[in-house]
């Protein structure tokens, strides 16, 4: 499990690649908010090489959202399989979130 | 036919993905629907070890978790069992779907294991147990 980011335009991209659970949500969160100190305003995350997300893989999604939203920025979402859809279902945050089908879709709504 | 293991762990939580890869490994022999060996099995069980490991063993460095598997070709049947006291699982129980929750970053571990699982027991057996059912859903 590892998290791969760079820049696409003014987009910063992470890509979780594995599973996002309790052993490496920090990192992500960490991560991201280094890139947030740094300036960075519009982030999306593709999750096209995810396995699973627990309960605080998706509570640090939810925290980061937050953060990005005070600075003025914002946190999507991309790429979720028929399981990931579920569990943003099953949790509402398909309604907290803006998910896009694909990376492409994402990066032109920003 | 059914598959039993006991699998014991020391309590850190970089042991889950491994636990939870095992597991699901022994259902897919069953051929159980692939949405239950990668979504219900690997989030149910990652919670409920979790939870044992920094809830339920909490700062005790040296403590274990116990994981108990039976699986058969209709059912599977998961135990987690930690060193701490236990608790009221009905009590902690909250709805992360409601609108004061729903920005929270905590919370809905339990409400996802009620979600994906048939049916949780909490009880007390010379430790803290979680057992997890899971009828095979095709």
């Amino acid at each position: 499990m590892s998290f791969a980011i760079k820049k696409q335009g003014e987009i910063v991209v992470v890509d979780v690649e594995g599973q996002l659970i309790v052993g490496n949500r920090q990192e992500l969160k960490q991560r991201v908010l280094d890139e947030l100190e740094k300036g960075e305003r519009k982030f999306l995350v593709d999750f096209s090489q995810t396995g699973y997300i627990d309960s605080s893989g998706l509570g640090v999604l939810v925290s980061l959202s937050k953060k990005i939203r005070e600075q003025g920025g914002e946190l999507r979402l991309a790429n979720l399989n028929d399981d990931l859809k579920t569990l943003f279902e099953l949790t509402k945050l398909d309604t907290l979130f803006q998910i896009s089908d694909t990376r492409e879709r994402a990066l032109e709504t920003f | 036919m059914h598959i039993a293991l006991e699998l014991e762990i020391p309590s850190d939580v970089r042991y889950i993905e491994r636990v939870v890869e095992i597991v699901a490994k022994q259902c897919a022999q069953f051929s159980y629907p692939q949405h239950q060996t990668s979504l219900n099995i690997p989030v149910a069980l990652s919670e409920a070890l979790s939870n044992a490991i920094l809830r339920g063993n909490g700062d005790r460095t040296n403590a274990y978790v116990q994981v108990k598997v039976d699986v058969t070709q209709d059912r599977l049947i998961l135990e987690v069992l930690d060193e701490g006291l236990g608790f009221n699982f009905e009590e902690c129980l909250q709805d992360p779907r409601e609108p004061d929750n729903l920005e929270r970053e905590d919370g809905r571990g339990l409400f996802l294991m009620t979600q994906l699982m048939d049916r949780i027991e909490r009880f007390s057996n010379q430790g803290n147990v979680v057992r997890m059912t899971l009828k095979r859903h095709d």
